[in-house]
């Protein structure tokens, strides 16, 4: 592991540590009103405060879970749809194949957010479970495109056409030979994802479609953009949400970058 | 010739999916906002805007679904897409087609331009690998995840309110009359440099990565290898043999990331209160105008496509097998 994936890996772990512990080391209520109206941050306030005395520092802290939750969730149930339609199209070959195909490229070609925005704002309460759940939806087809290409190329491969030939069940070719040997394009496929969920999941918190109840750092945004923050000057209301989320997207794709090494060895850094 | 019909046909497919989810999604979903919206309005509608509402939101509960699609289809034909809420009583036919060229213009632009230097710089950075470039991945790593909403909100706050050079927002200065005139066009120029700078930044780094990330596998390949040993000049070889074989996942990858870029770029638009789709989008949204939103998604959908198949002729001409067919 080179120090770029290990760097990834440790702000990674950093922001899943503050998403764990982050409700109860935040020093005051996030949504609690206070009488230091705007104050830049100081000793009391180390990320300053909102229009109505709410402490930022504390905002961000809560907030992390809320992002961290969708980006699993949607990691999670992404991957497994991209699994299931990229490697069965893959596998299988033919009309099923040519119609899974069409599918997740006709969802990789409609731009996801003006429709998720359509459907967040139609939906009577959107919470962050149905938001993540929605999300993925539109998230699975990048990767059931990449996972069908590798799976197309394993499927005539020895190894395969041996189990085939010892009779072995499709389901069990597709999981115990074919599988393992997508595990790299899986993960990264899980990573790419995450990136993605995260990032829709604060524009749509930022926008304004996503319940305000609870805290995530698209909705410290919103109410920055809706107080006027930039015109007051108070860059301490905006600056360490998007760092955060910079931070975290940077981290993820490092990751992603030390999967793709791995997988192909001509991405290594050439030793001088 | 038949690579063409493929994609055009698939992208006929795409744009029915998009326009039945259109159709779908207010039937489907829970509540009935728009009926609450037309309550509210009460009076002020007239009778041919209620039937295309009707129309277009499934609020005749009579007719038969297939009854109710097939109106769909006829309003949309005659291009009748509903009243929009916000813009009361504008139809939104009119509030898209005046918004529509602004955003052209801006994501047209700054996507080709995103595009163009983010793969010569790929181009370049893969071909010199090991040398100081490669200290640009993790800079424009960065400032990929960076959402582009937030780099704007940034971009504003040190280029406009710290330091006014530039307009924070709108498309052209207040007081102007939209026209052919030096001074309008100036004012439309000066307006979009900051909204601009921010799409490119942000999506640059996408196609240098990708672009260098195939040149490292391109370069590794023999007819590279006999290029070298016939000593064709290096220039020549990183160009006319690697960089033209490297380009080809980029340009296919240029019809799959665009929905994406669009996406980031209109929330742009919204940060800079840009006169384009973006911005009549976010105002849709805070009046829960069902009737915009749905009308934007299905303009924006329509422009992907038509760029995705100019792409797709440009992959024409770059890549012989896709011709051979003839």
């Amino acid at each position: 592991m080179n120090f770029k994936t290990r760097l990834g890996l440790g702000i990674l772990a950093f922001f899943t540590l503050i998403a764990v512990i982050g409700s109860w080391i935040a020093p005051y209520d996030p949504s609690a009103m206070s009488d230091d109206l705007l104050s830049p941050p100081s000793g009391a306030h180390w990320f300053g405060t909102t229009m109505t005395g709410q402490d930022i520092f504390s905002q961000v802290l809560v907030g992390t879970r809320g992002v961290m939750v969708v980006g699993l969730v949607c990691g999670v149930l992404a991957t497994l749809l991209s699994i299931v339609v990229g490697v069965t199209a893959g596998f299988l070959g033919g009309a099923a194949d040519e119609a899974l195909s069409a599918l997740s490229n006709v969802f990789l070609v409609i731009p996801a957010l003006p429709l998720i925005i359509i459907v967040a704002s139609m939906l009577p309460s959107a919470d962050t479970v149905l938001i993540a759940a929605v999300i993925s939806l539109t998230a699975w087809a990048w990767g059931a495109r990449v996972l069908r290409a590798q799976t197309l190329s394993l499927r005539r491969r020895d190894f395969v056409e041996a189990a085939r030939a010892s009779g072995e069940r499709t389901w069990r070719i597709i999981v115990f030979e074919v599988l393992p040997n997508l595990t790299a394009v899986i993960a990264s496929g899980f990573v790419g994802t995450v990136i993605f969920a995260v990032m829709l999941q604060i524009t749509l918190s930022f926008v304004g479609v996503v319940s305000l109840s609870t805290w995530n750092w698209g909705t410290v945004l919103f109410w920055a953009q809706s107080n006027q923050a930039l015109g007051q000057g108070a860059w301490w209301w905006f600056v360490p949400a998007g760092l955060c989320i910079a931070l975290l997207g940077t981290a993820l794709a490092l990751i992603n970058f030390g999967i793709d090494e791995y997988a192909n060895p001509r991405l290594r850094k050439v030793r001088a | 010739m038949r690579f063409l019909l493929r994609r055009a046909l698939f992208y006929l497919i795409t744009l029915w999916a998009a326009i039945t989810a259109n159709f779908l999604l207010p039937r489907l979903l829970p509540g009935d906002p728009v009926q609450a919206m037309i309550t509210k309005l009460g009076g002020r509608l007239n009778s041919d805007a209620m039937a295309s509402l009707y129309i277009l939101f499934g609020l005749d509960e009579k007719k038969s679904i297939w009854a109710q699609y097939a109106d769909y289809w006829g309003a949309l034909a005659r291009g009748d897409l509903g009243l929009s809420f916000t813009f009361f009583p504008t139809p939104v036919a009119d509030v898209l087609s005046q918004s529509l060229p602004w955003t052209l213009g801006l994501i047209g632009v700054t996507t080709v331009i995103a595009f163009l230097l983010g793969t010569l710089l790929g181009v370049y950075a893969g071909w010199k690998r090991g040398s100081w470039m490669d200290n640009l991945i993790p800079v424009t790593t960065f400032l990929s995840s960076i959402p582009y909403f937030w780099l704007g909100l940034i971009a504003i706050s040190v280029f406009s309110v710290t330091f006014p050079l530039l307009p924070a927002s709108g498309g052209y200065a207040a007081g102007l009359v939209p026209e052919w005139s030096g001074e309008f066009v100036g004012s439309v120029l000066e307006h979009a440099v900051l909204p601009g700078i921010t799409i490119v930044i942000s999506s640059v780094a996408g196609w240098i990565l990708g672009m260098r990330n195939m040149m490292v596998t391109v370069t590794a390949e023999d007819y590279v290898l006999v290029a070298r040993a016939k000593g064709l000049s290096q220039r020549r070889i990183m160009f006319a043999y690697a960089a033209r074989n490297a380009v080809l996942p980029s340009i296919s990858g240029f019809a799959l990331s665009l929905g994406f870029i669009v996406g980031g770029a209109l929330l742009v638009e919204m940060v800079f209160s840009y006169p384009g789709l973006g911005y009549v989008l976010f105002q849709g949204i805070g009046a829960k105008d069902y009737p915009l939103m749905q009308g934007v998604f299905l303009v924006i959908t329509l422009a992907v496509l038509v760029a995705n198949l100019l792409a797709d002729v440009g992959y024409l001409l770059l890549d012989p097998r896709t011709r051979r067919e003839g």
